[in-house]
């Protein structure tokens, strides 16, 4: 894209979209700190640091929907600017949502530390679909700051791999609790932490909708995987 | 570039939008001040009881075109028009066309209001009595009918026999607009209306335009691209005397299909 006249239009898409990436990359190191929990590999007060953190997503959600306002309120974006600021507003929520979710892992896993029956599904599969829930959002983002639709299209489809490992891991504690009730309370917060996990895949693949939208101007939101290539292909 | 393709859009069906016909129909349109071409191969539909808007830098060509539709530039000495303008069907630029007829189906309102020095009464009865005969009961209620047209009765009515000189720049130009309006024309071309005017005066003249656009074609050129976004169904980009992109305002605006519309609708333009 080339420059706006107003260079100072540019400066201020510029410090939201970086804001956007830096807020994407707490997320992702926040991850990053959940799953050493789910590990059991954690160093000391990382669930502190998690806490801490998630504030300053929050934090960060509002200060760049106000630049979006502001944005919109004094420049009157057009076309791709538009479609831009409305996905920005979009993601930020997307973002905070993510925040939340890894907040949610990390203080289910400190509390399910003690259960050693169920310590390989949280090792082993659990860990795994949030290694795979992270590599997609780390794609999310990669796609957003390169505008590349038709990576995001592959990050969209990967949303289903993380579907179809909460639905094994739900599998494997269902047997885990039909052969021994009192692993029921401990095998519950991981459904719920799996099911978090889960929601950071819905999250990353929102993101890359969006990215669709803003290179496209088409909204995919809905669509199915196969009308999504066919958008991305096209000319 | 037919707008019919556009207004076949399903989105137009979604917005139970009437079906839309050609009013005025632009073939291979040339225009030249003397030896300078100032249109190249203008091809455009004026979509009928819509609001169709030209945008574009400054010289791009887009207030020449505007002047071509009713031949507003035969006025002038070296400009000519060279290809087809169908209105219902006839060749406005064929030889023989009555410019003064062609005139009173295509009115025009220009960017600084431009009353005559008599009253806001007679602003209006001048025109319509180059055209019609009618008695003076008719005249009057002629003149309620176009100041009421734009939206001007209700401050108007009592002054009647005031100078038009002595309305505001708003309230001249609405004025203009009645006086345009009352000799019943078909299309109506506005030229930058609301450059010379304050905020409020332009809102009323957007609201007027699209309360205009259920009985009338209009066709507007503006430097504000904020204005033809919010006023027209449909948008043309113009540069360098050529049509770059027309299409529907909502895709336009949204999802320009060629870069040079998307630069300049965004304020990337040199």
């Amino acid at each position: 894209m080339n420059e706006h006249t107003h260079k100072q239009f540019d400066a201020e898409m510029e410090t939201i979209r970086s804001g956007v990436l830096a807020m994407g990359g707490l997320a992702e190191t926040q991850l990053t700190r959940a799953i050493a929990v789910l590990r059991d590999d954690e160093n000391e007060g990382e669930i502190d640091r998690v806490g801490a953190v998630e504030h300053e997503i929050n934090r960060m959600q509002m200060t760049i929907d106000q630049q979006c306002s502001q944005i919109i309120a004094k420049r009157q974006p057009a076309a791709i600017d538009l479609r831009m600021i409305l996905t920005i507003t979009k993601i930020v929520n997307d973002l905070e949502r993510i925040g939340d979710e890894v907040k949610k892992i990390a203080y289910k896993a400190a509390q399910t530390r003690g259960s050693d029956q169920l310590a390989q599904v949280r090792h082993h599969d659990v860990a795994h679909a949030a290694d795979r829930a992270q590599e997609m959002l780390q794609m999310a983002l990669d796609v957003f700051a390169r505008l590349d639709a038709a990576a995001a299209a592959e990050v969209i489809e990967q949303d289903g791999e993380i579907d179809a490992a909460f639905l094994a891991i739900m599998r494997q504690l269902i047997s885990y609790m039909m052969e021994d009730p009192r692993t029921i309370g401990p095998a519950l917060e991981i459904v719920f932490i799996a099911k978090s996990i889960e929601r950071i895949g819905d999250h990353a693949k929102n993101i890359a909708e969006a990215v669709v939208q803003v290179v496209r101007g088409k909204d995919v939101r809905h669509a199915s995987a196969e009308e999504i290539r066919a958008e991305v292909a096209a000319e | 570039m037919n707008f019919e393709t556009v207004a076949a859009r399903p989105v137009a069906a979604e917005l139970h939008l009437p079906p839309v016909a050609p009013k005025m129909s632009i073939r291979n349109l040339d225009f030249f001040y003397g030896r300078f071409q100032g249109l190249k191969g203008i091809n455009l539909d004026v979509a009928e009881r819509r609001v169709t808007a030209f945008i574009g830098p400054s010289g791009c060509g887009k207030s020449t075109l505007l002047r071509t539709l009713n031949r507003m530039y035969s006025l002038y000495p070296g400009q000519r028009a060279v290809g087809e303008i169908m209105l219902d069907g006839e060749n406005i630029l064929a030889p023989g066309v009555d410019i003064n007829m062609l005139r009173a189906k295509v009115g025009m309102v220009f960017q600084k209001p431009t009353p005559f020095p008599m009253s806001i009464y007679d602003n209006i009865a001048f025109g319509v009595g180059l055209y019609e005969r009618m008695s003076p009961r008719q005249m009057d209620e002629r003149v309620e009918w176009a100041l009421t047209k734009a939206a001007m009765w209700n401050e108007a009515k009592d002054k009647l026999k005031q100078s038009g000189m002595a309305l505001s720049g708003g309230q001249q130009q609405r004025l203009c607009i009645a006086r345009a309006v009352a000799v019943k024309p078909e299309v109506l071309l506005l030229d930058e209306p609301t450059s010379a005017l304050d905020p409020i005066s332009t809102a009323k003249i957007e609201e007027l335009i699209t309360e205009l656009k259920e009985d009338y074609t209009i066709a507007i050129v503006t430097h504000n691209m904020q204005q033809a976004a919010r006023v027209s169904d449909f948008t043309g980009y113009m540069y360098l005397g050529e049509l770059i992109e027309f299409g529907a305002t909502d895709d336009l605006f949204l999802k320009p299909k060629r870069k040079e519309t998307e630069d300049y609708i965004t304020g990337r333009f040199g």
